[in-house]
């Protein structure tokens, strides 16, 4: 079980070492950094001290490690953009974005088993056919028009629910603003939510509907019957149960998903988060803000997948048994 | 025998194939198939079709701006199927050639991933050691990774590389790059699939012994036996990257509004959703639905027909 | 005579097709009494698994008993729906399926597994069920139940596990348990051991048994009666003794010259020429007319002769003296 989890963590860290490369090769070569921080009007004598302040004549590996270094410390330079640094730009959006994937995270988990259970158990019914038949228009569906669709409906034609931003949010610590306290807050929240939920809660939906129409065709299912126990019991205890080993992965790289498809709700709702950060960024070629993103995400994502792995460890007491009887 | 006789044997026993008999069979399948027919034809016959040509500037009348569908303008009087945007254009015209940009990004960046993929997949499932290691890890760290994301920071770091009068022009090449560059892992991992097992098999070995090249080997008896997850993939590929221009259009990050896609145009006409004019919004989000809804029933309905274990 | 266990009276299950509708089990009857072993054996596909569903009402939709009657201690469960029969599950009847390996939830430890189908159907604690659990591990053999109780099923040996399913299916004090192949999963030395123990278990509780199998050596060895199914019909039933040592129906007979036997030595074994008629294609007459040495043409055109519930369903059943 150690073992397995610190090999787990040491690919985890090759991933973000190849990552921290890719980054770092962006900084590096994607333009000038000496051209995108002094403008036109420069002496050579300024490039040269701004060169060996960032460290630019130095040797190939060692700017990688001090950018590993100095990443490894929060400080991802400086933004073309906006000219402050990196890090405090990311951590003053980063609330918006966590609060509206854990919510949309949220939604889709619960409603996509519930539903992915509902239409396996009734799988003939005409209910659950037409939530089959939606769904499948659901994965076909770009988020952004789900988002704009939303909008027209509740915001132009209903006007009951705001289109834009984040509402009224309320100070927490030094540096967390949350959107959870106030009622325009929670409105703000809702479409948002929905839009970014949606395409997450139809894969979750159908796959956990296949897996357990796997499940319920298994012998333990049908002698689980035969010993009389209750249907609730038999399905939720016995059939989910079985269904989660393979659910869980997919719901572990469905919230790594979320946080990246925030880009695109984020710009639907100009919600004030990284997402839309990061696309201004693409758009004004902001590298330092691309690259720290970059970096940012993927320790979310190996991270996610890390926890996951060892989830699944705990869900199947048949990895237990495994995984210690080979070390 | 003559290929006459032999390219008609084909078709008849295409036509007799269980294949086409799931086809004829199938509504879904038939409606999709036509939905995509018609559209894809209005996209390239868009400059016979289309009314007038939105791109040239000589044709526009600003004074047909915000005209509704069907009805005459107030100071022109010009009538417009689907109504026109603020500039004049005429909405049912810049879908037209919208489509073309958005099928032509789709079909190109797919067509690029394909080669990408099965190259890649041949070598690393052929040649194998580290060549092998590194396309793979590659494909590994990358699958992490939704493909959407890769794709926008490609177009960020290659728009990065672009001087700066050149980026509207090149927006839709390095659109194709940056989408294809995101999707090539899974025909990669299905080709490297087949290429493993059949790379064992006596006929490859006698291939081998009669000195046949190692490219000839895999283009002549590799890669046939992938070819049908192959077009699957290609074909859930499409809808996938029809979506993803349409997304990174609308996100600003693609298509310019010089060369409008699809995604674009929903960009422009979502700033009209709350003074009115819904049908510069409307019109382009339904056109690109049902593209890609019935390239994801098309490819749907063809995994099933031609390979259930892919399911 | 007391009220059979289990009986069932001319009991019928079609399949609604394509091809129309088939009927896996047609007109079958018997009883099962307390504490006795019926042997239920035939061919795969001879209905004999099937009979056994419809009486544990587990029959896969579209399946469903469409004639009969199945009477359990003198009450009729065959209209039964739903609530009623989740109830005679487990706690009237009991069932053990033919491989342990896929029959035991995998995330539940066995100890899980007893207790809760024992606080389904019994007026226990908690506690209490969890001694009976062990308890009940202990009957059938586990050494170290009390230790082995919260021990998940992978860690079990195929042999053990069949052991733990005996002890799911009959927790509960079930008067019958149906046991669907028991041993056919299970390496030839442990299936003795797990014939005997549902034997002795049985016995010492009374509870009735249906033995499915299509082993003739499991039925010489366990079973009390045996009624032989061919192509969803009865073919013969009767005691053990009566049926293997001088078999009236020609297809019993033919069954039991194919039966490897060890005191028969290195004879060349008897092949029944043919195979079982597919249910779509069901002859007229006698099921099994195509493949009997003795079919004449009584046996080609007219219906089955009636079953009572005694020996062969044979126009001309085998004399003694024809049987070696």
């Amino acid at each position: 079980m150690l073992a397995f989890v610190i090999r787990r963590i040491g690919q985890s860290l090759l991933v973000l070492l190849i990552v921290g490369l890719v980054a770092f090769s962006m900084f590096r070569f994607v333009g000038d950094p000496i051209d995108n921080m002094l403008g036109q009007e420069r002496t050579i004598e300024d490039v040269e001290r701004l060169r060996a302040q960032l460290g630019l004549d130095q040797p190939f590996p060692i700017q990688y490690f001090k950018f590993l270094e100095g990443a490894a410390q929060g400080n991802f330079g400086v933004s073309y953009r906006q000219g402050r640094p990196v890090a405090e730009i990311l951590l003053e959006r980063a609330p918006a974005t966590l609060e509206l994937a854990a919510v949309s995270g949220v939604l889709a988990i619960l409603a996509g088993i519930a539903l992915g259970v509902f239409t396996a158990i009734r799988r003939n019914g005409p209910t659950a056919h037409t939530i089959m038949a939606a769904s499948l228009i659901g994965v076909s569906l770009p988020t952004f028009l789900i988002g704009i669709l939303l909008i027209y409906l509740f915001s132009v034609e209903l006007g009951w629910l705001p289109s834009f931003g984040r509402g009224e949010t309320v100070q927490l610590g030094s540096w967390w603003t949350t959107g959870f306290l106030t009622e325009s807050g929670w409105k703000a929240l809702i479409l948002p939510a929905i839009t970014l939920g949606l395409y997450q809660m139809t894969l979750i939906m159908r796959l956990v509907r296949s897996e357990m129409l796997e499940v319920l065709r298994q012998d333990y299912i049908r002698f689980a019957r035969a010993r009389g126990l209750r249907s609730r019991v038999v399905n939720f205890r016995h059939a989910l149960k079985n269904t989660m080993v393979p659910v869980v992965t997919v719901i572990g790289l469905q919230l790594g998903a979320i946080i990246a498809f925030a880009i695109i709700t984020e710009t639907v709702f100009q919600w004030p988060g990284v997402g839309l950060l990061f696309i201004n960024a693409i758009q004004f070629v902001d590298i330092p803000v691309m690259a720290a993103y970059l970096m940012l995400i993927s320790v979310m994502f190996v991270g996610i997948n890390l926890i996951v792995d060892i989830l699944y460890v705990f869900i199947d007491p048949r990895l237990r048994v495994d995984r210690n009887g080979g070390h | 025998m003559t290929t006459e006789v032999k390219d008609k044997g084909r078709w008849q026993r295409f036509l007799e194939s269980d294949f086409f008999y799931a086809f004829k069979r199938s509504p879904v399948a038939l409606v999709s198939f036509a939905v995509v027919c018609l559209l894809v034809l209005s996209a390239v016959f868009a400059p016979l079709i289309a009314p007038t040509n939105p791109f040239d500037p000589a044709s526009l009348n600003l004074m047909d701006g915000f005209t509704p569908p069907l009805e005459p303008n107030a100071f022109t009087g010009n009538t417009f199927l689907l109504g026109t945007d603020d500039q004049g254009r005429d909405v049912f015209s810049t879908i037209l050639y919208g489509m073309r940009v958005s099928l032509f990004v789709g079909v190109a960046a797919v067509l690029f991933a394909m080669v990408l993929g099965i190259v890649l997949g041949l070598v690393s499932g052929y040649f194998g050691g580290w060549t092998e290691t590194i396309i793979m890890r590659v494909a590994d760290v990358q699958l992490t990774f939704p493909s959407i994301l890769v794709a926008m920071l490609i177009f960020g770091v290659a728009k990065g590389f672009t001087p700066v009068e050149y980026r509207d022009q090149m927006a839709i090449w390095v659109l194709i790059l940056a989408i294809g560059l995101s999707d090539w892992v899974q025909f990669a991992r299905v080709v490297r699939g087949a290429t493993l097992v059949e790379k064992n098999k006596e006929y490859v070995a006698a291939a081998r012994m009669i000195g046949r090249s190692p490219w000839a080997i895999m283009i002549k008896h590799i890669l046939p036996n992938a070819l049908s997850p192959v077009l699957v993939i290609a074909t859930i590929s499409l809808a996938l990257a029809i979506i993803a221009e349409a997304t990174l259009s609308f996100l600003g990050v693609g298509a310019p509004p010089t060369q409008p896609s699809l995604g674009t145009l929903i960009r422009i006409g979502q700033g009209f959703l709350f003074s009115g004019e819904w049908w510069i919004l409307f019109f382009p989000a339904c056109t690109l639905l049902a593209l890609a809804l019935s390239v994801n029933l098309l490819g749907d309905w063809l995994r099933d027909a031609l390979n259930p274990r892919l399911r | 005579m007391t009220t059979p266990v289990l009986s069932i009276r001319n009991l019928s299950v079609e399949i609604p097709t394509r091809q129309g509708i088939v009927k896996p089990v047609d007109g079958v009857s018997y009883d099962v009494g307390k504490g006795e072993i019926l042997g239920v054996v035939g061919e795969s596909g001879a209905g004999k698994s099937m009979a056994g569903n419809a009486v544990i009402g587990l029959l896969n939709a579209p399946a469903h008993i469409s004639g009969g009657e199945i009477w359990l201690n003198g009450r009729r469960i065959d209209p039964l729906k739903g609530e009623d029969m989740r109830r005679l599950r487990g706690k009237e009847i009991g069932m053990i399926f033919q491989d342990p390996l896929t029959s035991l939830n995998p995330l539940l430890t066995i100890g899980d597994q007893l207790t809760e189908t024992m606080l389904t159907h019994l007026p226990i604690s908690r506690k209490e069920a969890r001694e009976r659990a062990i308890a009940a591990l202990e009957e059938v053999g586990i050494p170290g139940a009390a230790e082995r109780i919260d021990s998940y099923p992978h860690e079990f040996s195929g042999g053990m596990r069949q052991r733990v399913v005996i002890a799911l299916a009959l927790c509960a004090e079930p008067s019958l348990v149906i046991a669907d192949e028991p041993t056919t999963a299970l390496d030839v030395s442990v299936q003795a051991q797990i014939i005997s123990l549902l034997k002795r278990l049985c016995h010492e509780r009374g509870t009735a048994v249906m033995l499915i199998t299509h082993d003739m050596g499991v039925i010489a060895e366990a079973a009390d009666r045996v009624a032989v199914m061919y192509a969803g019909r009865l073919a013969e039933l009767g005691t053990v003794r009566d049926v293997l040592t001088v078999p009236q129906h020609p297809y019993t007979h033919g069954l039991m010259a194919s039966t490897p036997l060890a005191s028969q030595g290195r004879k060349r074994l008897h092949q029944i020429p043919g195979a079982m008629p597919r249910l779509h294609h069901m002859p007229d007459g006698c099921a099994f007319h195509p493949r009997c040495p003795h079919a004449r043409d009584k046996c080609r055109a007219a219906p089955l002769p009636p079953v009572a519930n005694e020996r062969a369903a044979c126009w001309f059943p085998m004399l003694p003296e024809e049987v070696q």
